[in-house]
């Protein structure tokens, strides 16, 4: 009895790993070629949008800030009398945290809903996964999450950063600090290991010595061995790009082991507002780079923030993608009426140049590859948990999504 | 750094880990034939627990030390709430005790997210456990050792309670021969019950170490399930000692592979070892004689 059991048991737990590794690759569903007919209605005084985000699964804590920002930048452009006069109708719809059911509901918002535009996505595996189907129904996504680049779809606008705005600053920002050594830290997956294909180009071009690079897969949170590399290699400096919870564990185990942000400070590309105070460390002193922090001052930021607390509540911090979500609308909205349509061919025709005054700063589209120039910013973690703008590129960056423009950047390198 | 000293030692305190989850399993699956795919679940529990304790109690010296009765206590309660309500019902029928297991497992899962958030919870290390000694230049976190005694209290305890206390005796009667012990006057009803309540119980004690490592998140308990399920059918059924084998063998051995690989490559080396350990031993490390007939 015991011996079969045991059978069954090893059974089991092979079959459940190959569905639990199956079910994270996630499905991809390219929507078929179709004659692309658009069947947006625009003829009423009111026009349909579609906000995708996930509002249940792991994502919902991130996604649900975005919707929120979304909302109320809705609300605000009603206010003010719509898009070419026309109403906004929003129809909501739940990702699920599941990149298969981001292109199904794309598909049905698309041509179910027939919205003139979609806004959502987070995590690349989703943005990925909508990018056949929006293509193929010439429809247009809103993306609004940074990410890794060497992505320009005609379909799709990237309201987030890409690496040459986030990843290549915080380079340039650390070589100013006269950082000599450099330790990678970051999840197993799409965005960290592209994220630091391109550090360790530019750093051999900075001079910069990578001293470790470590990734730990996205669902593990013990990080102690991986850090006692970073203990043995005493870098002068931790990139980290880690994702989601695994930071929690990643933090706790580096102040475990006596480090701190004076002697081997962190550089971080997910960690904000939003994430700083759910570490259960003291992370004061420490480093992120972003587009936008609540902390930014312009007239524009500080009517964004009251809005958005007077409507959610004063607690609630505002952050990079929440404040990308809110500039895409506008964006949105900009673009349609520098168009006079809301065809998505016309849209794109007048695109380039498209501005708008966001809380970061003036943005602009640049019409070529679909994303925005936005201004780099370092901020440092104070104690209240907002950031410290202690770096800024000054002007807006050119977006690059496929680095073009630099020339020690050979995609086929490791 | 000693190149065989921070993976002795961080992996000691991952075996130590496994051991806390496995025990309560070792314990379920092993003696009582049930496969509890929600046994992650009281983990999280107990990670739940040790973030709440410090809400309340918020001295975090004390409050972890009042965390662990209580993550006991709570993931216990549980774990006896499951077996009255469903386990109850499928004894000797181990599929469907798997499957079932399973959708409470989701089902604690979503309960977690909708009450908690889906963002995970901050645990603040108590001051006593923050810091490290430096052992041949690893500075070895005083929270590691700290899961280690953990690891072997629970399994004093645990082996105390089976070997001189009478409900101790009527598990293992019940274990060697249900059927028997029931003639004998055993209420195996009532020992299932126990039984289920310290394996559930001990799972939130390793809540309360994970809590340490990583905070609380809903997801928690998924990424040791798999794992403690591993160590357990690696260790041998129905004798602790194979678990405690197993349980450090592995948490050292994965610990080597993340030093000379990466993180995940060890998780797939590990996997294939255990796999090919039990095609030339399928009943495990050690396995108990019984007297049933099955």
């Amino acid at each position: 009895m015991f011996e079969s059991r045991t059978r069954l048991a090893t059974g089991t737990v092979l079959a459940l790993t190959a569905a639990l590794s199956l079910s994270a690759c996630g499905g991809t569903k390219s929507g078929e070629k179709t004659a692309v007919e658009s069947c947006v209605d625009t003829s009423g005084d009111s026009i349909k949008l579609g906000f995708l985000n996930s509002t249940s699964g792991a994502m919902a804590i991130s996604e649900q800030t975005v919707r929120d920002s979304l909302s109320m930048a809705a609300e605000e452009i009603n206010a003010d009398g719509g898009i070419l006069g026309k109403e906004l109708e929003f129809v909501e719809e739940d990702g699920a945290s599941d990149p298969a059911i981001f292109a199904e509901k794309i598909e049905k918002l698309l041509t179910g809903d027939c919205v003139a535009a979609v806004f959502g996505g987070w995590t690349s595996a989703s943005r990925k996964a909508m990018l056949p189907v929006v293509e193929a129904n010439n429809g247009l996504l809103f993306y609004p999450v940074q990410y890794e680049g060497l992505e320009a779809s005609e379909n799709i606008y990237y309201t987030g950063a890409t690496t040459n705005q986030q990843i290549i600053p915080a380079m340039d920002f650390l070589k100013t600090k006269g950082v000599k050594t450099l330790f990678l830290a970051g999840s197993d997956y799409v965005f960290p290991r592209t994220a630091n294909k391109i550090i360790k180009q530019y750093a051999a071009e900075l001079g910069i010595e990578i001293v470790g690079e470590e990734y730990v897969p996205l669902d593990d949170d013990d990080w102690t061995t991986q850090v006692a590399k970073i203990v043995d290699a005493k870098p002068d400096f931790v990139f980290n790009t880690i994702n989601g919870s695994s930071n929690v564990g990643f933090i706790k185990a580096y102040y475990e082991q006596g480090l701190t942000a004076k002697t081997t400070p962190i550089i971080s590309v997910s960690i904000a507002e939003e994430e700083a105070p759910a570490m259960g460390k003291d992370v004061t002193g420490q480093y992120a780079a972003w587009n936008y922090f609540q902390s930014v001052s312009s007239p524009e930021n500080d009517t964004f923030i009251k809005a958005f607390q007077d409507k959610y509540g004063k607690d609630r911090p505002t952050s990079d993608p929440m404040e990308a979500a809110y500039t895409s609308l506008y964006l949105y909205k900009n673009l349609v009426e520098k168009a006079g349509s809301f065809e998505v061919d016309e849209i794109n025709a007048s695109a380039d140049g498209v501005s708008f005054d966001a809380p970061e700063g003036t943005v602009t589209i640049d019409g070529e590859n679909h994303h925005i120039a936005k201004t780099g910013l370092i901020g440092q973690i104070n104690s209240d948990n907002q950031f410290d703008v202690v770096w800024s590129s000054e002007e807006p960056i050119e977006p690059d999504p496929f680095l073009k423009g630099y020339a020690w950047w050979d995609p086929s390198k490791e | 750094m000693d190149a065989f000293t921070t993976p002795l030692l961080a992996g000691t305190a991952t075996g130590a880990l496994l051991l806390i989850a496995a025990l309560g399993l070792a314990l379920t699956f092993g003696q009582m034939g049930v496969i509890n795919m929600a046994h992650g679940e009281f983990l999280m529990a107990g990670a739940y627990t040790t973030f709440l304790t410090q809400q309340v109690v918020t001295n975090t010296d004390l409050s972890i030390l009042v965390a662990l009765p209580a993550a006991f206590l709570v993931a216990g309660a549980l774990g006896l709430l499951l077996e009255v309500a469903i386990i109850s019902w499928m004894y000797r029928r181990p599929l469907d005790t798997l499957l079932v297991t399973v959708g409470v497992s989701l089902v604690l899962q979503q309960l977690a997210k909708d009450v908690f958030g889906a963002q995970g919870d901050p645990v603040q290390t108590p001051g006593w456990l923050d810091g490290f000694i430096d052992v041949f230049g690893y500075h070895w976190p005083y929270r590691q050792m700290f899961t280690i005694l953990l690891a072997v209290a629970a399994l004093v305890g645990l082996g105390l309670l089976l070997k001189y206390t009478s409900y101790g005796r009527q598990i293992r009667a019940t274990v060697q021969n249900r059927d028997l012990a029931e003639t004998m006057g055993v209420s195996t009803r009532a020992v299932d019950r126990v039984t289920f309540f310290v394996g559930s119980g001990l799972a939130g004690v390793g809540g309360v170490a994970v809590s340490l490592i990583s905070g609380t998140n809903p997801n928690l308990g998924t990424t040791y399930i798999i794992s403690a399920f591993l160590v357990v059918v690696a260790g041998g059924l129905g004798q602790l000692k194979g678990t405690v084998i197993a349980a450090f063998v592995v948490g050292i051995v994965t610990a080597f592979f993340t030093d000379w690989f990466s993180s995940s490559m060890a998780q797939v080396f590990t996997f294939a070892l255990v796999v090919i350990f039990l095609q030339l031993r399928p009943q495990g490390l050690f396995t108990v004689q019984t007297r049933g007939l099955a």
